[in-house]
């Protein structure tokens, strides 16, 4: 009680090494508002996480393998279909349509941002089209392509490319539109042509939202690559799984899902990859 | 627009006249910059240098305005920052835009010159405010420019670093001599540096002076031209 109604005074009188300031330990200096490097082992921990909930889930009978097959039931179907030579021979289909849609759709994006990008014509007339295309859903697209294509493989490229076109556009038209005006200015004393112009300012100044792009296509390639081969399909992934759904075969589907999973995860560290070295002049948050 | 390099005459400007809207910035301005001369233009802000520098540099494309404005071809600009382009490596920005096998050979020698040899292939993220300034330089040296065009080009350095650049400049132009216009409102930078000041207000030229090297009646140069800007 006396120790509580001890007037202020006290504070001063207190003894010296009570008054001493106790020094906080101090943040590494230039660090607070960084989020710190990022190594490949903390990329991989929330996938990690999720493995290890649905092997945990599953030992102990959270999840109902009718549902979601356990892990260990999905390894041994991978060696089955490894076994039997569907897996690499489905997978090879697959890789190939999302490969060349890939190729074709970021070349076209590319191209489109460049003229919308850098031309008054262009940007009036591509761009409210992929805008629209940007609207509808590719799933929405699929009996117009049909009808148009066909069934066979030029079908499922061209909705597979008409699909990555539209992120590498908008975030390369973006950049593009967003390079600073002063090295344009610059271009202009020292004479560029508007060849060098591209290549040397326009393209490299665009490269960092072209990467933001890329990443999204390659994602989108495989999404997309779902929807196609779920549609009149005779091979591929999707076909696998969609005739896996017809059997009730989950743990088809679930090698089927993880297949996607791992190749997107793949893809899209080869993408990063990529993009650390076309862009090591940048010293940006994430680097 | 017409180019002329006639003899001794690097820059002639005949009522020059440049406007934003109903606002004139240079006002039926008459200047002649002789071969090799190194001229500061002093103004308040607003007085129209920036205009004036950017009419020479022809970078005024879409600004209204009339006048004879008679400039070289080979002609330079170095901006208040550095502007160097951050994805392409300090050799590869000295040559923006040159052509020819010796244009590498010529941009390594330019960079000797400013005090940067070796540092070809650094990114320009990794020098300091002053080298970046010094890479701006060898990229308008290396060009080998009649008119060299400078828009308060040490206005973003401390005040050491200026110091040196000042001397890099005019050790750079005594080797060179190209006809230089130097934007500045530091008066000191201006008598210091230049063979003749000019005073610009509301888009007219208040004082046209000659600074003879070597004088040593700076100060009463500095009196002057603090008097025209309306200081002390």
């Amino acid at each position: 009680m006396t120790e509580v109604s001890i007037p202020a005074p006290r504070t001063r009188e207190a003894p010296a090494a009570q008054r001493d300031v106790r020094l906080a330990p101090r943040p590494p200096t230039g660090r607070r508002l960084r989020p710190g490097p990022t190594s490949a082992r903390a990329l991989a921990l929330g996938p990690l996480l999720l493995l290890v909930g649905w092997t945990g889930g599953s030992a102990v009978g959270l999840i109902d393998p009718a549902t979601l097959s356990p892990p260990w039931t999905v390894v041994t179907t991978f060696g089955e279909l490894a076994a039997d030579g569907r897996l690499q021979s489905n997978l090879l289909t697959s890789l190939q349509r999302s490969v060349a849609g890939l190729v074709l759709g970021v070349g076209a994006g590319v191209g489109l941002a460049l003229l919308a990008g850098l031309t008054r014509t262009g940007e009036a007339i591509i761009d409210g089209p992929v805008q629209v295309k940007r609207a509808v859903p590719t799933l929405a697209l699929i009996p117009l392509a049909i009808i148009w294509f066909g069934i066979g493989e030029q079908m499922k490229i061209i909705v597979i490319a008409t699909s990555v076109l539209i992120p590498v556009y908008v975030n390369t038209h973006a950049a593009l539109r967003g390079v600073d005006a002063r090295y344009v200015e610059l271009a202009e004393t020292v004479g560029l042509s508007r060849l060098r112009f591209v290549r040397q300012v326009a393209l490299p100044g665009a490269l960092p939202g072209f990467f933001v792009g890329l990443r999204l296509a390659v994602t989108v390639s495989w999404t997309a690559l779902v929807v196609v081969e779920q549609v009149n399909a005779t091979s591929g992934i999707g076909y696998l799984m969609t005739q896996a759904r017809t059997y009730g075969q989950t743990e088809i589907i679930i090698a089927g899902l993880v297949v996607y999973a791992v190749f997107g995860l793949v893809g899209d560290t080869a993408v990063r990859a990529i993009e650390r070295s076309a862009l090591s002049w940048r010293r940006t948050l994430g680097s | 627009m017409a180019t002329d390099t006639r003899e001794l005459t690097a820059v002639r400007a005949t009522t020059l006249t440049r406007g934003f809207g109903a606002r004139i910035v240079l006002d039926s301005l008459d200047l002649e910059i002789a071969e090799g001369e190194f001229v500061a233009l002093l103004g308040r802000s607003g007085s129209g240098k920036s205009t004036l520098l950017r009419a020479l540099a022809e970078l005024d494309d879409g600004v209204a305005g009339s006048g004879e404005l008679a400039v070289p071809v080979e002609r330079s600009v170095v901006f208040q920052d550095a502007r160097l382009l951050p994805w392409a490596r300090v050799l590869d920005n000295v040559v923006l835009g040159l052509d020819g096998p010796q244009a590498r050979e010529r941009g390594r020698e330019a960079l000797a010159e400013v005090g940067l040899g070796g540092r070809e292939r650094a990114w320009p993220n990794e020098l300091s405010g002053g080298e970046q300034q010094r890479v701006a330089l060898a990229r308008s040296l290396v060009r080998r420019p009649a008119l060299l065009l400078a828009d308060e080009p040490f206005g973003a350095l401390d005040a050491l670093t200026r110091i040196r650049m000042q001397e890099l400049l005019l050790e750079l132009h005594a080797r060179h001599r190209p006809a230089v216009l130097l934007v500045t409102h530091d008066v000191d930078e201006a008598v210091a540096l230049a063979d003749r000041v000019i005073v610009l207000d509301t888009g007219r030229i208040v004082v046209d002076r000659p600074i003879p090297r070597g004088a040593s009646d700076a100060a009463a140069h500095r009196k002057h031209l603090l008097a025209a800007l309306g200081v002390g």
